[in-house]
């Protein structure tokens, strides 16, 4: 194309999608973005999916870009359209996904008038992404189009917004293709700095209970990483835990994995980061879901964190050794300093350390009782595992997503993830409605795998007209409802914070999740007690259509372990099959916990 | 090997005057403040005006005040906003030189409108607008000298203050963004 041939704004988006390699967006039509719909309408090259509300469009490009490393692509309306997305957009901020999301605004001419369906989209938006734009000249559209996917995938990713007034759509100006200079001012650093890295190696060589604590960002810098990670975990021999948003970084199954660490993470976990001498975070964030009452957290370690991030550095938590990089490049420094330092590493301490942790792990903290009796009522923890077990008993490859609440945690316990992007969840935000978009994406990007959404029967009601995205796609996913009849975790903190008042947490008026799946045409199923349950598992993973299993478990479980608000990781709270030596309390909830949430 | 720090803060809290070199787009300043009310950092003075036309660049001056762990955050916050080029914390790197504008307002009569200029004089305000009745002062200098005055003209009638905020720039030959 030469410089000066024109092409209309809607059809310079498109060009630029497609040169970005982007072959799928998920959207919802209105008045102010009617050009692009056009345009779409004309050519093949993008398949648009079309969702029943925008945060579900949101939700599904985080799925889709969580499950495949690529940039998730959002395209709404304006007003209520772009006011819908915010949710999603919070959510992808929190938990660093790439998104573009599109949204349309009305003419250049009528903005700031109260038009219809105006809102301040950049200024709504502006806290709830990385970064955004509004597009004043169609013949800058092209530019900040490339921009913004450079901004959404660099550095820490994270969603950003593109809003695109009704006359730039239209009228026509030059293209501006892929630009081959630097960025003027964002330039995130990437490689690590090689004296902290070898103050970070030097450190490491001479811990007695050191600590590998990784998170998300693992999984962001790509597959690679997580290969370095395990190869790093092997080579020193230490323990590695994972934030929620990490699992799969290193694998489950793997006797160096401690499991989830934090708020109901496991006992050796929370145990071992308590107790450690030297911990290396790699890619996680010191959140408050983690580190407990920070005065007391890991309070006789020295830190080294390594994050692309710097603002994440010494923000909650003051750390001895500083590495700023991206989570690829670090390991494989890491990696290439511990095997030219010749010290060795005390082998004995680190001997020792394994020996306690094998200890705390001897609590088997996850322990629940399931009776094994046909006509008992299913455990959820059960549900999960039982799930898990005959999932990969077919070899099937499988993207797990969640709700957010109890489901969430015990399935974030129970699934061992061996290979990275296969867990999908709203970590920072705790979005409820997550998982069904989020595995529609995943479903939309891996047409051939298994896709599960491991729900609770209060969070999937928040999202669930995305059934019908489900039925007019075909995409087979698995609705898996833990089904207690209960917001499980706010009924969960009432009781143990709130004397047990479950103000406002029951679900009544349920629907009939069997019913309901029908009139989406999917398949409904129900599991009501024990002896329902492997076959209701069977004959969901049999049918290649989407399924609601509505799993009735029991109404009263708790998530355990967990580690009070306010509480730090040794005071944590065992679940009621704990056998505890004699002479230990458990810990109750503080005044001063009960103001956090 | 070091010596671990520990996880309970240093409280104690210091002012920064930070020099912020910005794309001169619109929302620029509305992100930057966005950010410190977002997340709860103070705002002791701001200024903002292009500076280089040539390559659209903006200069804020923000002064703002916090523990030494809470302006470093600010400062990896503000680096990390898109259209951030620099951020420099001018009260850690170096000497360097604060300002300030103030046009401030004296209405008054006899004895205490000469006093007024008397004092204006010494402090080398400069008279900017007269009426029989009253002054308008211009001033620049330090904060403090600016408070200085304006406290000597409250009991004289003082009518109103207006101030720009602090302006700062590092001593010495290099710049910002050398």
């Amino acid at each position: 194309m030469t410089s000066t041939e024109t092409l209309s704004g809607a059809d310079i988006v498109l060009r630029a999608l497609r040169d970005q390699g982007v072959d799928v967006i998920f959207g919802y039509p209105g008045g102010a973005v009617l050009p692009i719909y056009d345009a779409l309408f004309q050519q093949t090259a993008i398949r648009h999916i079309l969702v029943r509300h925008e945060q579900a469009a949101v939700h599904a490009a985080e799925g889709y870009a969580r499950s495949t490393g690529k940039v998730g692509v959002v395209l709404v309306t304006s007003g209520p359209g772009a006011t819908n997305a915010v949710t999603g957009l919070v959510d992808a901020l929190m938990d660093s996904i790439p998104l573009v999301c599109l949204t349309g605004q009305v003419p250049t001419h009528l903005i700031g008038n109260d038009a219809f369906q105006e809102a301040d989209t950049t200024g709504i938006t502006r806290p709830a992404t990385k970064h955004n734009y509004l597009v004043r000249e169609v013949n800058a559209l092209g530019r900040i189009l490339h921009e913004a996917f450079y901004v959404a995938r660099s550095g820490r990713p994270g969603p950003v917004v593109v809003d695109l007034p009704k006359d730039v759509l239209i009228s026509r100006g030059v293209y501006h293709g892929v630009p081959t200079t630097p960025h003027r001012s964002y330039r995130p650093v990437v490689d690590p700095d090689p004296q902290a890295i070898a103050h970070a190696a030097r450190l490491l060589k001479h811990a007695k209970r050191p600590i590998v604590y990784a998170g998300g960002g693992l999984i962001n810098s790509g597959p690679e990483a997580s290969r370095l990670l395990t190869e790093f975990v092997r080579l020193t021999g230490f323990p590695c835990t994972n934030t929620l948003m990490g699992l799969g970084s290193f694998p489950a199954s793997d006797p160096q994995f401690l499991g989830m660490l934090g708020m109901h993470g496991t006992y050796e976990a929370n145990l071992a980061m308590h107790g450690c001498d030297v911990m290396l975070n790699i890619g996680a964030r010191f959140d408050d879901r983690v580190t407990g009452r920070l005065r007391d957290f890991s309070p006789n370690s020295l830190k080294i964190h390594a994050d692309i991030d710097p603002s994440s550095i010494n923000k909650n938590v003051r750390v001895d050794c500083a590495i700023v990089g991206d989570a690829t490049r670090v390991l494989s420094a890491l990696i290439a300093a511990w095997k030219a330092d010749p010290a060795k590493p005390d082998a004995g301490a680190l001997a020792a350390w394994w020996k306690q942790i094998d200890l705390w792990r001897s609590r088997e903290c996850l322990r629940y009782r399931q009776d094994p009796r046909s006509g008992a009522v299913i455990k959820p923890q059960h549900a999960v595992k039982r799930l898990y077990e005959i999932v990969r008993e077919t070899g099937r490859d499988v993207f797990v997503t969640t709700e957010v609440g109890q489901h969430q945690m015990w399935a974030a316990q129970f699934w061992k993830f061996d290979r990275p992007n296969r867990w999908l969840t709203s970590g920072g935000l705790g979005t409820m409605g997550y998982g069904l978009p989020a595995a529609m994406g995943a479903q939309i990007a891996h047409p051939d795998a298994l896709v599960i959404d491991i729900a609770g029967e209060a969070s999937i009601l928040m999202n669930i007209q995305e059934m019908s995205t489900l039925a007019q796609y075909r995409l087979p996913v698995k609705v898996f409802i833990l089904n207690n009849e209960y917001m499980g975790m706010v009924r969960q903190w009432q009781e143990l914070l709130h004397g047990g008042r479950y103000s406002e947490s029951y679900s009544a008026a349920l629907p009939d999740f069997v019913k309901l799946a029908e009139s989406f045409h999917a398949v409904g199923l129900r599991a009501k007690t024990l002896g329902d349950l492997d076959d209701v598992i069977r004959e969901m993973l049999a049918v290649n259509r989407p399924v609601i299993a509505d799993i009735c478990v029991d109404k009263h479980e708790n998530c355990f372990p967990m580690i009070p608000s306010g509480a730090a990781h040794n005071e944590m709270i065992l679940g009621p099959e704990d056998e505890a030596p004699p002479g230990t309390a458990q810990p109750g909830v503080t005044e001063e916990g009960m103001v956090l949430v | 090997m070091l010596k671990a720090v520990g996880p309970i803060h240093d409280t104690s809290t210091r002012q920064a005057v930070l020099a912020v070199l910005v794309e001169n787009e619109p929302g620029v300043l509305a992100r930057v403040i966005g950010l410190f009310s977002g997340r709860g950092y103070n705002i002791d003075s701001l200024t903002v005006a292009p500076v280089d036309e040539e390559k659209q660049l903006s200069r804020i001056t923000i002064v703002t005040s916090g523990t030494a762990m809470v302006i470093e955050q600010i400062k990896a916050q503000l680096d990390r906003l898109v259209p951030v080029h620099k951020v420099a914390d001018l009260t850690v790197e170096g000497p360097h030189i604060a300002r300030e504008l103030a046009l401030i307002k004296v209405a008054g009569t006899g004895d205490r409108r000469v006093e007024a200029l008397r004092i204006a004089d010494a402090f080398r305000a400069r008279v900017v607008d007269a009426t029989t009745e009253s002054f308008v002062f211009e001033m620049t200098g330090a904060t403090d000298k600016l408070d200085a005055f304006v406290a000597l003209m409250r009991p004289l009638g003082l009518v109103e203050v207006s101030r720009t905020g602090i302006v700062a720039i590092a001593r010495g030959p290099k710049g910002i963004d050398g």
